[in-house]
């Protein structure tokens, strides 16, 4: 099991457990469990709607690539640990990580 | 005033198809939208990628999609009012509805055709304090008619493609320009990030990386703006326009006061026709909500087609409608 922790908009923490071996990005986990984000674009970082803010274990996660920095760039509350949730796979890198819903709601 | 049997809300593929199934039936159309070009989505989000799922095109761009419904449509001379949102709907007595635009653009028809998708495309807006009360004030969120900007002092903010662009392009024409990016580095493309520094390295603009905008004073016009660097440090820089560029998101806008029908940001209809609770009114495309809904551009295509023939009995009250493939008529042309 991956366990790391998910803090809405309104600051209130919740631990998730995934399974491990599951191919999915942490944007369709917190759509899966029923966070309100947008994720317009379903996952292909073209619209900066999952955005989320790494409040511990930025630095485990594998690098954000230029399309992910791109599209950060482009929103106007992005700071040094903030990361688009779709393309952040939840693996072990996740681990004891804990992020914060930043995305534009629906 | 414009005058139309059908006004369509949005420009996307869904709503430019409409007008194709609405001229075979002999119903003028005037679409609104939001964004300064037609495609939705395609053409805002989208527009290079490839799409697989559309009948007899195994692959095909966004924008190419888009292109082709627009050649499509071509016959039936759909007019268009782009780049303002539609506000108010307003019931006529006659049962017939006048639509106004941000702009004050009036259209009146006899059928409304909400194919918003999302809802309007609208501009990220930064937190800095005052900023509402100077829009229109020296403060916008695009560049519509660069002249307007010829000798004065510009702040842009911004650290993607469009602030790039724009710091290069007003450097020629505005008294002076000033880039404010949060961070040090560029990751727009390379050459524009290469003109921009070179630009700043010549002083013919002010680049201030590593800070932010954080209020904005003025007296009915902007004339100062604040800006906080990263240790916290504050100054202020004379300014007559500030253009924050943070690209676009959608919001469901108007839409939502309009007395329809809605779940979470969607609106229900009747999958007979499309129609919404409110007569006269349909919706098709992403904007619309069912059991089973799929939001796919395939879906809007049909749901467009039956509208269509529903809609016909408010065009033409008198007439019965008799459907008919293109394959025998062709395609009627008015
Ligand atoms: C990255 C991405 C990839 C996709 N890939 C596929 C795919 O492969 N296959 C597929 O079938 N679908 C795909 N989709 C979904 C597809 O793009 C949508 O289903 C489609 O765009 C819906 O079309 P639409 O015309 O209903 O709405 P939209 O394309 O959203 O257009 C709605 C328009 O209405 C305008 N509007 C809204 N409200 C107002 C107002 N009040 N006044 C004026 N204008 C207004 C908006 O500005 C917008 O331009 C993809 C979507 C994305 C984001
Ligand atoms: S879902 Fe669009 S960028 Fe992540």
């Amino acid at each position: 099991m991956i366990q790391f922790t998910i803090e809405d908009r309104d600051g209130e923490p919740q631990m998730l457990e995934i399974p491990e071996g599951i191919n999915l990005s942490l944007m369709e986990v917190l759509k899966a469990s029923e966070y309100n984000i947008l994720a317009t674009c379903g996952g292909m970082a073209l619209c900066a709607t999952c955005h989320v803010q790494v409040l511990n274990g930025f630095d485990n996660l594998p690098p954000a690539r230029d399309a992910e920095l791109d599209m950060l760039d482009t929103l106007p509350d992005a700071d040094a640990d903030s990361r688009l949730a779709c393309q952040i796979r939840v693996d072990e890198t996740i681990e004891g990580g804990i992020f914060r819903i930043r995305g534009e709601e629906q | 005033m414009i005058t139309t049997d059908i006004c369509i809300i949005g420009a996307g593929p869904v709503g430019l198809f409409a007008v194709f199934e609405a001229g075979l039936l002999k119903m003028r159309c005037h679409l609104i939208d939001a964004l300064p070009q037609v495609g939705g989505q395609l053409s805002e989000i989208y527009p290079q990628k490839p799409i697989y799922d559309i009948p007899g095109y195994p692959e095909v761009k966004a924008q190419e999609l888009v292109d082709n419904l627009m050649e499509q449509i071509e016959p039936f001379h759909p007019t268009f009012t782009l780049g303002e949102r539609v506000e108010t709907l307003e019931r006529q007595a006659d049962e017939s509805f006048l639509l106004t635009t941000n702009e004050g653009t009036a259209v009146h028809c006899q059928v409304v055709v909400i194919a918003g998708g999302l809802g309007c495309f609208e501009p990220r807006k930064p937190e800095i304090q005052n900023l509402e009360q100077f829009e229109g004030k020296g403060v916008a969120y695009m560049v519509k008619n660069p002249e307007q900007l010829r000798d004065r002092r510009v702040v842009l903010a911004g650290g993607g493609d469009s602030a790039l662009d724009w710091t290069v392009f007003l450097a020629t024409i505005a008294k002076e320009v000033t880039l404010v990016h949060r961070s040090d580095s560029f990751r727009g493309a390379p050459d524009s990030a290469e003109k921009v520094f070179d630009l700043a390295k010549e002083g013919r603009i002010n680049l201030v990386l590593q800070s932010t905008i954080t209020s904005l004073q003025g007296n009915g016009h902007l004339q100062e703006v604040s800006i906080t660097a990263k240790d916290k440090t504050v100054t202020t820089l004379a300014a007559d326009n500030l253009i924050p560029l943070f690209g676009l998101t959608p919001k469901l806008g108007p839409i939502a006061d309009w007395n329809l029908s809605i779940d979470k940001s969607a609106i229900n209809v009747d999958t007979t026709d499309y129609s919404t609770n409110v007569d006269r009114i349909y919706a098709i495309g992403d904007i619309n909500t069912y059991p089973g809904k799929l939001k796919l551009i395939l879906s809007g295509f049909h749901e467009a087609a039956l509208m269509c023939q529903s809609a016909f009995k408010y065009v033409y009250p008198n007439q019965k409608l008799s459907f008919k493939y293109t394959t025998v008529n062709g395609i009627p042309t008015f």
